[in-house]
This record gives structure tokens, C-alpha cells and sequence, in this order.
């Protein structure tokens, strides 16, 4: 994958200004049917969900104060785990992005929300809603591309800190939570241009530390404590982090579906000037990716398994992504677009493999076969131990390299 | 338990609850108990007329009782949507505790209608706190009722608290025996007319003296006619409650004559959505903006500093209340509109949305 611009059959080439114009008009239609029918069943979906979120941490909570008997943890816990994937995606998101303030619910408001994540709502909405879903994968002003840790796109220029991505990735997933807090502080670019003692930075560091201390406390300190009585403290303890890495393993699983699979394209800065709303929503469908699956799996990946309806419509109730999907998908077929979607287990090794495929240098395993191992393995480690000079020389020769190859397996084809 | 210790044991609940706070949970269970936000549950709906209907509502703890004559404000979700609407409450204090609101579908009225036709019992809304200063002063004296249509429910509210009807009939305890009350009632016809029968029953125990206005038999009500209905009006305090125009004229009636005159109105005029119009804030600073432009944008214009994102409508970032006027949705037209008293301060999303009128922004 490399930007959309730069390939050398650009997937939209065949679309006019026109074309994308009138697409850009079927989909506010879309948009329109499901605004003009918003109701009193929707309200009800999100009151349920939030009904049943509570429910559900509350009636774990109770079971974690008997956790020191096996058969408590194991339902504590999974209880626990479910409640709090509920929380973060079909609740907290969706809340978050506004999708349910058409209600005038003071309680269900993107302005009053907040949900049990390390990162404060605020600093959320603002690197989510407003520089993600703005900047969709677009390099370079995208920053969910990666995430600052990870090279997820050719066009993101490789440095040997890639070399161990695999292994931050994991460690991202299992702390995720952390993870995005540190990421919606800017903290890696603050850090490198040493701007730690900014007041602005310093504020917004300080509500993140306030609210990582008040749900640490909860999870390893308040709720332990309340199970001593049953010899539960350690049990519990275990239980509530279990909970969170189950949470934040699945979270991070799903939101890797969302734009880092093969297929998924990205755009160049410069294409974004003047960019139109048909154009945006272009970038929005190609830029996305779907997990198809049961009702289950939609609730809890807060129906960011609808990504591209998502993406299209952040702010649509997630309950109706399901309904529109079929008639989005149709208006792809229609312009001949490629709408990208799989099942879980695919689309999460599609992800994982690209992850682990661009921890090395673009071009190094398509160009690496048995007889010159060793003389690849000795460029790859001069071009993670020698300056950049010797890394963009290295770097231009594998890229010429897999160019010819792939040259003259086309040629070897035709013949 | 002392205030000190029980905020204590509050905040210590929270840390087991936080981000959430204990209500959220306990309001799973107990959503009318004391320490919670006042709701209440509707137990009855009670029909009156075709388009009126007595609700009989079970206010939460906290409810701290009302004088007759009051209104309270309900909070109900309609299509999903919450919508505030002030009424009368029809009742004295009862002994169940209960209270009644009795409300009438008025024309284009979403909330009347819903209320009136489609509320079932069960139903949760929530409330304020009864307020209001139209109520009688409780040593008795010479009165005049002047009620149309609905303007009748904060009156029928006093008459029944004065005189209680029960089984055997209307009473007249003796708390009451220094009052002395006219009623004009002024109804489109008989059959349109809710709580006639009420009326009419306190008329016939002697209770009040009745003197309905129908427009289909007698024309409309000319305020001028009112001396020779009312020979004593002079020596009366007029309580008047109704649509805008009679309460206009009846304020210049009684200016004329020097009389007394307390009036409620409950329905504001309604807003005619425009194109454009002044944006003031809650620092007196106002603006004149025209239709096509978002309120952000007009706001950082005039050197308003303005919460703000992407300006696309995707990221909420803008959000802001609007505690009265009207905006018009730029990406699709949609029209909304904040009436104080009525739908409370609605949020709106100031960089998609462009002035449709008048509109003052909490900020």
C-alpha cells in the first residue's frame, strides 16, 4: 500500500468531479433518512445499553467480593470484562462523538460524558473526533496512522526503532488504555521537541494523572479493599486487571480492524487542499474497513465494525449503521469502489501482518530469498546501525531492486 | 447523620464509582427516592375532554409541595427527544401525595398531544419544583376569575383546594367562609369546555358563582362587557389567566379602571424561524449574523473567543447552549428553536449552525 496518489492504478482515477459530487449527494440522503426517523426506539437502544452496562458492573462487582472462589472470578471477571468493553465502545464512543445529544439528555450528552479509560473524555474528542475523523488517513496529519509508534503505511519513512514494532504493538494492546491517554497528550512529540514545562501541557498532563489515579484507585485499590472481608483482596485485584487488559486486547483489536488492513488506502498531505465534501466522503470509504460478523460482535465493538458507515457518519446513531450499511455498500458497487470488509479473525491478521511486514524497510522482504540472506541481513543492520545517509541509500536501492523484480515477474508473466 | 460526614460517605462512594457517581446506579432501582433528580411517575391518565387529559403523576421524594395555583415544569422524552413544558397543577395537596397536572393538546402542540393521547401510566418524567406567584392570598377576600380554554387548570387548581368535592358532594369548610368567588369561564363551546362539570358542581353547591362564556353561543368575549357580568367587579381582585390577547386586554381594562389584576400565561408566542439575526452572549456582547454563516465563524469575526474544532460538524467540539432563540442547521435546514420557561437552554453546534433569529448563547 502506498498513498492513493501515487499508484499506479489510483483506484478513483475513473471517478469525474462530477461522479463525486452526486456520490457525495446520495450519501446525505442516507444521512438524511436516518436523521428524519431518529427516535423514540433509538433513545430506548442507548438507555438499554447503559441499563444493562450498569447492571452488569454492578452484579460482577458483587460476585468479585467472593472472588477467592474460583468459579466467582472466572464469572467476575468475564462479567467485568464485558461491562467495561460496553462502556468504552457502544457507549462511551458513541456518546462521545455526539451521536446521541439530539436527544437533549443532559445524562447522555457528548458535552457531560465521561467513561472508565485513562484518557479524560475532553482530550479524547479532541484528538479523536476532531483530528482523526477530519484527517482520516491522510500521512502526516493522520496520527491514528500508527499512533506515532507504529509504521502502518510504505509512505511512513521506516527508521530501525521499527525494527521492534511487533513487539510495541503488543504492548500497546495489553496497556492500551494508557496507550491512548499518552497518545491524546501528544506525549512522544512533546517529549522530543522538549516542551514538558508548557502550561497548556502541563494542565492537560495533570487531568490525565488525575484520572488515571481515580479509575486505578477504583480497580486496584477501593474494590479489593471491599472484598477483604472474603479473603478476596488479591483475587479481585487480579480480576480488575484482567478486565482491563481483556478490554483493552479487544478494543485494540478492533480499532486496528478499522483502518489498518490490507486494503485500506491512505492520501497524500498536499491532497487534501480545497477538498470537497464528495471528496471527503471518498476518503472516509476508502480509508475504512469492516468487520462482518453477528449482531453480538457489532454491540461490542460499539458498531465500530460498521467502520466505513462510521467514518461516513460519526455522529449517526451507531444502533442504524447496521440498516444503512447495505444501501452504503450498494453506492460502492455503483461507483466501483472496493468496500473492504472481512470477518474478525482475518481482518486482525491482516492488520498484524502489516504491522509486522513494514517493521522492516519497504521493499527488504520481497527483495530477501534464500541466496542473498546474508547480503540483505547485512544491509538491514547497516541501515539500523549507519546514519540516514547510508539508511535513504540502502533504502533507494531496495526500492529499485523490488521495482525490477516486480518488472520482470510481469514480463515473465506475459511471456 | 451530619452533612459532613454524609458529603464524606458520598465521596468515598464515588471512588468505587467513579467516572459514574452512586446515583447513577442507585437510580436503577430507586429513580423517585430522596437525594435523587426530581422525577415522577405517571399513574393515571385521566380523560377530561377530546383533547384534554388529567395526568396523575407520583412526584419523587423531594417533592416539597405546592400552594393551588401553581405550575410545575415536566420534563418528557417525545420521539426520543426531551422537551420541557410548564403547566398547572389542577390539584390541592392531596393526601396520597400524588399530584395532577391537566393538560390540553393544543394545535401543533408536540408535547400537549403527546401527553394528551399517547402518555401510558408507568411513564417517567422529570420535574421541577412546583413555582409561580399566581395563588390566592390565604385570608380570603372578593375575587374574579377570569379563565380561557386552558387558563382554567391553575384556577381549577384553587377551587378544589378551597371547596373539596367528595361523595357527598362539593364541600364549603369553614376556612372558607371569606371567600368570595366569580368565575368568568370563556370556552369555545360547551363540549371544548374542561372541567365544566367541576364547575358547574361548585356553582350548584353555591361554592362560586359560574358565568360561562361560550364563543359559538354568545360571540367573543369583549372585556368591556365585563361590568355588566360582574356588577361588583369594582370591589374585586381580578385573577386572570389565558391566551395573550384577553390577558392584554384585561391589563388595559383594568389600568383604565384602577382595579387589581394578577395574570399567568403559560404559552409564549411562538418564534418564526428567519433568516439571520442578532447573537448575544452571555457577557452582553451582541452581534448581528446573517443567515449563511455558521455562529462560530460570525462569533470569532466579531473577536468572540469560541470553543471550536474541526468545523465540519463531526466533532462536537463547538457544542454550546442556546437559552433562547432560534438556529437553522446549515447542512440540512433543520430549524431549531429554544423558548426559556418552555425547552430550557437547548445545546447546539455553533459551527453548523447560523442564526435563524434572535439567539442568545450561554458562553
Amino acid at each position: 500500500m502506498t498513498v492513493i496518489q501515487k499508484k499506479a492504478d489510483n483506484p478513483i482515477a475513473h471517478l469525474t468531479p462530477e461522479d463525486i459530487e452526486q456520490l457525495g449527494m446520495e450519501l446525505d440522503a442516507i444521512r438524511q433518512d436516518v436523521i428524519d426517523s431518529r427516535g423514540a426506539d433509538d433513545a430506548a437502544y442507548i438507555r438499554r445499553m447503559i441499563k444493562t452496562q450498569r447492571g452488569l458492573e454492578l452484579g460482577s462487582r458483587a460476585v468479585l467480593l467472593f472472588s477467592a472462589f474460583p468459579p466467582a472470578w472466572v464469572v467476575g471477571t468475564a462479567g467485568l470484562s464485558v461491562a467495561k468493553i460496553l462502556d468504552n465502545m457502544e457507549i462511551g464512543h458513541n456518546i462521545l462523538h455526539g451521536q446521541w445529544d439530539w436527544m437533549r439528555d443532559p445524562k447522555i450528552h457528548s458535552t457531560t460524558w465521561e467513561w472508565d479509560m485513562a484518557s479524560p473524555a475532553e482530550q479524547w474528542k479532541h484528538s479523536h473526533n476532531q483530528v482523526h475523523h477530519t484527517y482520516t488517513n491522510v500521512i502526516g496529519k493522520d496520527n491514528d496512522l500508527g499512533y506515532g509508534i507504529m509504521r502502518v503505511d510504505e509512505d511512513q519513512r521506516w527508521s530501525p526503532f521499527h525494527l521492534g514494532q511487533p513487539v510495541w504493538c503488543f504492548i500497546n494492546a495489553v496497556f492500551f488504555e494508557y496507550g491512548i491517554a499518552a497518545y491524546d497528550l501528544d506525549l512522544g512529540a512533546v517529549v522530543k521537541k522538549k516542551q514538558t514545562k508548557d502550561p497548556e501541557f502541563r494542565r492537560r498532563a495533570k487531568e490525565v494523572v488525575a484520572k488515571i489515579r481515580k479509575q486505578a484507585t477504583k480497580d486496584y485499590v477501593v474494590h479489593p479493599l471491599l472484598s477483604l472481608p472474603t479473603g478476596s483482596f488479591l483475587p479481585t485485584l487480579a480480576a480488575n486487571f484482567t478486565a482491563n487488559v481483556v478490554r483493552n486486547l479487544w478494543s485494540n483489536s478492533i480499532i486496528l480492524c478499522g483502518h489498518f488492513p490490507e486494503g485500506v488506502e491512505t492520501f497524500e498531505k498536499r491532497s487534501i487542499d480545497g477538498e470537497t465534501k464528495g471528496e471527503w466522503y471518498v476518503r472516509q470509504m476508502l480509508g475504512s474497513a469492516n468487520i462482518s460478523g453477528s449482531k453480538a460482535l457489532h454491540v461490542m465493538s460499539g458498531n465500530l465494525s460498521h467502520q466505513v458507515e462510521h467514518h461516513l457518519f460519526p455522529d449517526l446513531p451507531s444502533n442504524r449503521y447496521a440498516e444503512i450499511a447495505p444501501k452504503v455498500q450498494a453506492l460502492f458497487e455503483k461507483y466501483d469502489l472496493t468496500y473492504c470488509s472481512r470477518p474478525l479473525v482475518p481482518q486482525v491478521y491482516s492488520a498484524w501482518h502489516k504491522v509486522v511486514r513494514l517493521s522492516l524497510p519497504n521493499g527488504w522482504l520481497a527483495t530477501t530469498n534464500r541466496k542473498n540472506l546474508p547480503s540483505q541481513l547485512k544491509t538491514l543492520w547497516a541501515m539500523s546501525t549507519k546514519g540516514p545517509k547510508v539508511r535513504r541509500a540502502a533504502q533507494a536501492r531496495l526500492t529499485q531492486l523490488a521495482k525490477r523484480q516486480e518488472a520482470g515477474k510481469q514480463v515473465g508473466a506475459a511471456a | 447523620m451530619t452533612s459532613a460526614l454524609r458529603s464524606r460517605l458520598v465521596r468515598l462512594a464515588e471512588t468505587a464509582t467513579t467516572p459514574l457517581v452512586p446515583a447513577d446506579f442507585l437510580d436503577l432501582f430507586a429513580p423517585l427516592r430522596a437525594g435523587a433528580d426530581l422525577r415522577g411517575r405517571i399513574e393515571q391518565v385521566i380523560p377530561e375532554t377530546r383533547d384534554a387529559a388529567t395526568l396523575v403523576i407520583r412526584p419523587g421524594a423531594d417533592w416539597a409541595g405546592h400552594v393551588p395555583g401553581q405550575y410545575l415544569r415536566i420534563g418528557i422524552d417525545v420521539d426520543g427527544v426531551r422537551q420541557w413544558r410548564a403547566y398547572s397543577l389542577t390539584h390541592g395537596p392531596r393526601p396520597d401525595g400524588r399530584i395532577a397536572i391537566t393538560v390540553k393538546a393544543v394545535p401543533d402542540g408536540l408535547v400537549s398531544h403527546h401527553l394528551v393521547h399517547r402518555t401510558r401510566p408507568g411513564t417517567m418524567v422529570h420535574l421541577e419544583q412546583a413555582a409561580g406567584e399566581f395563588v390566592l392570598p390565604p385570608q380570603g377576600g372578593r375575587f374574579l376569575f377570569v379563565t380561557a380554554g386552558s387558563g382554567i387548570t391553575p384556577v381549577i387548581g384553587m377551587l378544589r383546594n378551597l371547596f373539596p368535592s367528595t361523595d357527598e358532594g362539593v364541600l364549603r369548610p369553614n376556612r372558607t367562609t371569606h371567600h368570595d368567588v366569580v368565575v368568568v369561564h370563556v370556552a369555545p363551546s360547551r363540549p371544548d369546555s374542561i372541567f365544566l362539570r367541576d364547575l358547574e358542581a361548585l356553582a350548584e353547591a353555591g361554592a362560586i358563582r359560574l358565568v360561562p362564556r361560550y364563543d359559538d353561543q354568545h360571540g367573543l368575549l369583549d372585556v368591556e362587557e365585563l361590568p355588566a357580568m360582574v356588577p361588583d367587579l369594582a370591589e374585586r381582585t381580578t385573577f386572570a389567566c389565558g391566551p395573550a390577547g384577553l390577558l392584554d386586554a384585561l391589563t388595559h381594562f383594568h389600568e383604565d379602571k384602577g382595579l387589581e389584576l394578577f395574570t399567568e400565561q403559560f404559552r409564549t408566542t411562538r418564534v418564526e424561524a428567519g433568516e439571520g439575526g442578532t447573537v448575544t452572549f452571555a457577557d452582553g456582547r451582541t452581534l448581528e449574523a446573517d443567515g449563511s454563516t455558521p455562529i462560530l465563524d460570525a462569533a470569532e469575526d466579531a473577536g468572540v473567543l469560541m470553543p471550536s474544532g474541526c468545523r465540519m460538524g463531526i466533532c462536537f467540539g463547538c457544542v454550546l447552549p442556546m437559552k433562547e432563540g432560534t438556529v437553522r442547521d446549515l447542512r440540512n435546514g433543520e430549524v431549531t428553536t429554544a423558548i426559556p420557561g418552555e425547552s430550557g437552554a437547548i445545546k447546539i453546534q455553533t459551527c453548523i449552525s447560523a442564526a435563524a433569529g434572535a439567539c442568545h448563547i450561554d458562553h
